[in-house]
């Protein structure tokens, strides 16, 4: 039997990620129950109304985006369609290289847009230098490593790792205390956002109506990152949409107490365009760049209600299959059951489809959800669409199985015949017996005692 | 319907819920027939072969007619006839009437308590794990609620009782380190209560935590639900 992917991650991964991944999760867990319970009456209809609102955007995707577009330029900010990744990257370039010089920092506000499309790379090849300004997606970068998770990029690393990256990095004296490591970031990063010609964000919501951007952060880098440098380029995919500001409360709200337990976060920026003639600072230049990237494709099929999600984690926090794999074992930058969905839905079955399969189908990620969406329902058609399409091993031959349930004879005397049979080898025996006993009949047969009886 | 579970290894739980249905004065058929609900095909992905068990099962419980009440002692039956089959047929519309067990006592029947004791010298202290497939179902606390009114067991909270056991149907063979190490969670969880009995609603469950709690050789005793109302007198 071929060992699936995201059991062979497990299996290769070491105790302290598993750990330090469990830990972590557990605690955004609690205060996401306790902090939701506070901020809202009725937390179930919040979620009722968010996904509602959200099935609104995805219906009227179109003309929110051209109101959006409408709205912004009228307040001279740019806004630029990008329909891949390639073409997201390559707008961001042209406008580095027509301000910033040859190797001028990049200040970068954490954003899983930019990392979808791979910008920091981008960036790189064409001589910038990028920096992560969010201290988890700074240690990330340090460490060439990837982000985790959606919101704690570093969920899978420990203070004693980070202590070591500081070090390495010169960043001051070794010291596992937590503050002091933010502190020796802080320095470091000060000097970045001074530096930058260009900061670069992603975006939480964009108001059609006002159009505006809406930034939540909890470091304040995503402030210095959008003001200090002349210009600032918000990378955003284009269902990021809210209609109106009228919902803004609904949302932060929601976001902030699913993705860190808080009732709002400590910042919340609302963009509203580069610096008018008697504004002490802010950018010159604001641009909003709109990504697909395979989302018309996803908004047109049926895994459409995939989009309503705002990022906020919390699926990936509640998920026992990735609490034992984390993150990269989904090795995409969208992890835990959103990735599971997200992923084949946006890259295709045939190259990501596997993770599917990599669920109990417990549900609770869609307990969870904001915004409602039914996860464990697209991952069972993920794995009908995989099946149909001939992909993937079948490690159980279902036709089998359904001819011996087709038939009270066949099905009693494959009953009859378990006992025997679970003493034969079989791949699938070998593997549940490594750590658990095999099941065996206990006490008296019910057919038998039916009948008896009867 | 007794579940392939029962039907194979547990009789006892199957006896155990027609006991339990009787003493409540219900009149219970098995329609001996009765294979399975197609739900492990289903799950894998392979919905041509969980249509043909799924379509026998239709028939079988006669699914068509609402006059039909099935009571299964598993929610994760329960919910592929309720949910699963929506699924697979989307044309076709459920008419029987489909509970889990516990459901079928609470919600339908109204019973809110159950007088009895259990028969043992000592009060027992346990927990009670809630199957994955209650969620979809809206069980929420209604077993630990009738489980709460039965003398002779102290009954203790099971932190992080959210996360799934790890069984997952073929997941458990095909993810084994994954599933185990979802169950090891969950099995020190409830070492952290010192319960010497856990218990479930579903077989599923049972099965994946009974097999690792023995080959650890663990004293702590597995219940079904409608075991421990059964024993209960």
């Amino acid at each position: 039997m071929s060992v699936p992917k995201v059991e062979a991650f497990a299996r290769a991964l070491r105790g302290e990620v598993v750990t330090s991944v469990r830990t972590a999760s557990a605690a955004k867990v609690a205060s996401r129950v306790s902090t939701l319970g506070e901020a809202f009456d009725d937390i179930e209809s919040a979620r009722t109304e968010a996904a509602r609102i959200k099935d609104e955007v995805l219906d009227r995707l179109r003309d929110l985006l051209l109101e959006f577009e409408a709205r912004a330029t009228a307040r001279r900010i740019q806004v630029h369609w990008a329909s891949d990744a390639a073409e997201a990257n390559r707008v961001v370039l042209e406008i580095c290289r027509r301000v910033a010089e040859p190797g001028a920092i990049v200040a970068k506000a954490k954003s899983m847009a930019t990392e979808e499309i791979g910008l920091n790379s981008a960036l790189e090849g064409a001589g910038f230098r990028p920096i992560e300004t969010d201290l988890g997606e700074y240690v990330v970068q340090i460490d060439g490593d990837h982000p985790s998770h959606i919101v704690t990029p570093i969920i899978h690393k420990n203070r004693v790792d980070v202590a070591r990256s500081f070090v390495r990095e010169g960043l001051g004296p070794y010291t596992e205390d937590p503050a002091e490591l933010t502190m020796q970031a802080r320095a470091k990063l000060r000097d970045v956002f001074r530096q930058a010609s260009v900061g670069v964000s992603g975006a939480n919501f964009l108001i059609a109506e006002t159009g505006r951007i809406v930034l939540v952060e909890n470091e304040g880098n995503n402030r210095f990152s959008t003001t200090a440098p002349r210009v600032h380029i918000a990378v955003a995919g284009i269902e990021k949409l809210l209609p109106s500001e009228r919902e803004l409360p609904l949302f932060l709200k929601l976001l902030a107490g699913s993705a860190t337990g808080q009732r709002l976060t400590t910042y919340v920026h609302l963009i509203s365009g580069p610096r008018e003639a008697n504004d002490p600072d802010g950018p010159e230049e604001v641009h909003v760049i709109f990504l697909d990237n395979g989302r018309t494709r996803v908004l047109e099929g049926r895994y459409r209600e995939i989009l309503r999600c705002i990022r906020c984690g919390a699926c990936l926090n509640v998920c026992p299959v990735y609490r034992q794999v984390s993150g990269h074992a989904y090795r995409h930058v969208y992890s835990g059951p959103i990735g599971a969905v997200l992923a084949p839905a946006l890259e295709g079955i045939d190259a990501i489809g596997d993770l599917a399969k990599a669920s109990t189908l417990c549900g609770a990620c869609e307990e969870v959800c904001p915004v409602k969406i039914p996860i464990p329902r697209m991952l069972l058609e993920l794995r009908d669409e995989a099946a149909r399409a001939g992909l993937g091993k079948r490690d159980i031959p279902w036709k089998r199985f359904a001819t011996l349930a087709g038939s009270e004879l066949l099905w009693r005397a494959g009953l009859t015949l378990l006992p025997i049979a679970r003493k034969l080898p079989s791949a699938l025996g070998r593997e549940w017996a490594q750590k658990r006993e095999m099941p065996m009949r206990e006490g008296r047969s019910f057919r038998e005692w039916w009948r008896e009886r009867s | 319907m007794l579940t392939c579970l029962c039907d194979a290894f547990y009789g006892e739980v199957g006896i155990a819920t027609v006991e339990v249905l009787q003493r409540i004065g219900c009149r219970v058929e098995f329609p001996a027939e009765q294979t399975c609900c197609g739900q492990p095909p289903f799950n894998a992905g392979d919905w041509a072969a969980s249509r043909a068990v799924a379509e026998r099962c239709r028939t079988v419980f006669e699914l068509d007619d609402p006059a039909s009440v099935v009571v299964t002692p598993s929610s994760s039956c329960a919910a592929m006839l309720r949910e699963g089959y929506a699924m697979l047929f989307p044309d076709w519309t459920l008419r029987a009437q489909v509970f889990e067990f516990g459901e079928f006592l609470v919600r339908h029947r109204g019973i809110v308590e159950w007088p009895g004791r259990l028969r043992r010298e000592e009060p027992i202290r346990a927990v009670y794990h809630r199957a994955c497939h209650g969620r979809g179902l809206h069980l929420g606390d209604l077993h630990e609620r009738l489980l709460g009114t039965v003398e002779g067991i102290e009954w203790v909270g099971l932190p992080q009782a959210e996360q799934c056991c790890g069984f997952g149907g073929a997941f458990s063979a095909t993810h084994p380190k994954v599933s185990t190490g979802i169950g090891m969670e969950k099995l020190a969880q409830v070492a952290t209560t010192g319960a010497e009995m856990l218990v479930s609603g579903d077989m599923g469950c049972l099965m994946h935590l009974k097999g690792l709690l023995s080959r650890q050789h663990s004293p702590i005793e597995v219940r079904h639900f409608a075991q421990v109302l059964a024993e209960a007198q």
